[in-house]
């Protein structure tokens, strides 16, 4: 079988810059997911006008499957650098899939506090939801069968998407 | 034999010492221990990791300020904590240890966190529960006789990295009362398995056990000479029983000799830092004015502690 297309990483960020501009708050935060949200955010202020703070989120203790899977390696200091009440928060993401990551981090934002709004913006929106959870913002969709990941990978600045089997 | 305290992928199920546990194992408590600080910040200091979950402290020996840590460590991971004082009830009727310990799993517990004035108590729980299918249930050593005290090793550990940011180019002395120390001789093993290159112990003969160089340290009755060019001092408390004994003269000689006043840590490097497991006591084994001073790290060790805790609990619960 041949492997799946995946989109070029840099056109599909730019895209998703392109979908929130003037449509996300001026002063709106933007939240990366560790690890490839995380890039993804300190990435888009310069695309997106407005003055957006950067924080970034690790959602290991949150996640639904620690009993099964246990703490994986490498968990990073959840960094929120800006005043969580009140706030309008862009929690970005690489890939959206079955939106449980993303259910782990609105739940560990509301720990630091009250925000006022939080929108969602993801590169890859995968399809294969088992939860409530749309994007607000979409780079781009794409389609591949259920076991495979997509992967987000960075070498310098520059990012790339892949596909990998498991 | 294979360590009880290691399942069969090499995972950690119970900790009960440092001895013998591997460096990967160590740096991947250390790790996991740093993001849980930083949860203390937070405006809910909590994460619900251990929701559902019941740590039974079982403290055969007293011990308010590790209980009181294990306890905020536990209810910050979202566990039901359970303390129970077994001085005053089962075991003073006559109960087994082993017994004991069946009662609460059929309570349903998940962590037993063991305090024991015998050494060995908390491994021989381990044994049994790993040998009644009890998998699920896990032990950690919260300071067992003079054997070991593995969570405040680690937070030695965690709390030299931390100011000195690895271990392959440092100097630790430890100080004082070596052989009653279940601290010492926890974190002896922990520097060696970490690759310290230069660990060494201060004291009196008498309070320093026979052998002690088998552990991998340089021994010193003078503490000029250990303290000198070192990077990290460790206060031990001189616990006030010993002075009933023959071990030693005298507060006031102790202090003289093995006291850590600034004019002796000035002959460690200058950027040194100064430890102590708490509690200590002022005037016996270290000054005010070095317990008060900017190279003391004896509160940030408090801190760390917690998350270092808190790091073992979630890495355990889910082996």
């Amino acid at each position: 079988m041949t492997p799946p297309q995946v989109p070029d990483a840099e056109a599909t960020l730019v895209a998703l810059a392109e979908r929130m501009r003037g449509a996300v708050a001026y002063d709106a935060a933007f939240v990366g997911i560790y690890s490839g949200g995380a890039w993804l955010a300190e990435r888009l202020p310069a695309l997106v006008p407005g003055d957006h703070p950067v924080g970034f989120i690790d959602v290991s203790f949150y996640r639904d499957d620690y009993s099964t899977t246990g703490l994986k390696g490498g968990s990073r200091r959840t960094s929120l650098p800006f005043d969580v009440d009140g706030a309008t928060i862009v929690l970005v993401d690489d890939v959206l899939f079955t939106g449980r990551s993303v259910r782990a981090a609105i739940n560990e934002l509301f720990d630091f506090g009250r925000p006022a709004r939080i929108e969602l913006a993801v590169l890859i929106d995968r399809g294969g939801r088992e939860l409530p959870i749309e994007p607000t913002y979409c780079g781009a969709r794409l389609t591949v069968a259920r076991d495979l990941s997509i992967v987000l990978s960075r070498d310098g600045d520059r990012l790339a998407l892949g596909v990998e089997g498991q | 034999m294979r360590s009880p305290q290691l399942n069969e992928e090499g995972a950690l199920t119970h900790l009960l010492t440092l001895e013998g546990l591997p460096a990967d194992v160590i740096r991947s408590i250390l790790d996991t221990a740093d993001p849980f600080v930083s949860i203390a910040e937070r405006e809910v200091k909590k994460v619900p990791l251990l929701r559902g979950k019941a740590v039974f402290n079982l403290f055969f020996e007293n011990s308010t300020r590790t209980r009181t840590t294990f306890e905020i460590a536990a209810k910050r991971l979202s566990a039901d904590v359970i303390n129970l004082n077994i001085g005053a009830s089962s075991t003073s009727k006559g109960e087994t240890l082993l017994d004991t310990i069946d009662n609460l799993v059929a309570m349903d517990a998940d962590i037993f966190v063991v305090r024991h004035s015998q050494s060995g108590a908390p491994h021989l729980i381990a044994q049994h529960l790993n040998a009644h299918r009890r998998r699920h249930v896990h032990v950690v050593n919260a300071g067992d006789g003079r054997h070991q005290h593995p969570t405040q090793g680690l937070l030695d550990l965690y709390t030299i990295r931390h100011y000195k940011k690895a271990f392959h180019d440092l100097t630790v002395s430890i100080v004082g009362d070596v052989l009653h120390s279940r601290v010492a001789r926890s974190l002896i093993h922990g520097l060696t398995t970490l690759g310290t290159p230069e660990v060494r112990v201060i004291g009196p003969k008498t309070l320093l056990p026979a052998h002690v160089e088998a552990l991998g340290v340089r021994v010193f009755h003078d503490m000029r000479d250990g303290l000198r060019g070192c990077d990290a001092v460790v206060m031990l408390r001189l616990q006030s029983e010993r002075m009933k004994g023959a071990l030693l003269p005298s507060a006031g000689e102790y202090f003289k000799n093995y006291g850590l006043t600034q004019e002796k840590l000035a002959l460690a490097k200058p950027d040194a830092i100064v430890m102590h497991p708490g509690p200590m006591n002022r005037g016996v084994e270290i000054d005010s004015a070095v317990a008060d001073s900017d190279r003391a790290v004896i509160l940030p060790q408090v801190t760390f502690g917690i998350a270092v805790r808190m790091a073992v609990m979630s890495m355990i619960a889910s082996a």
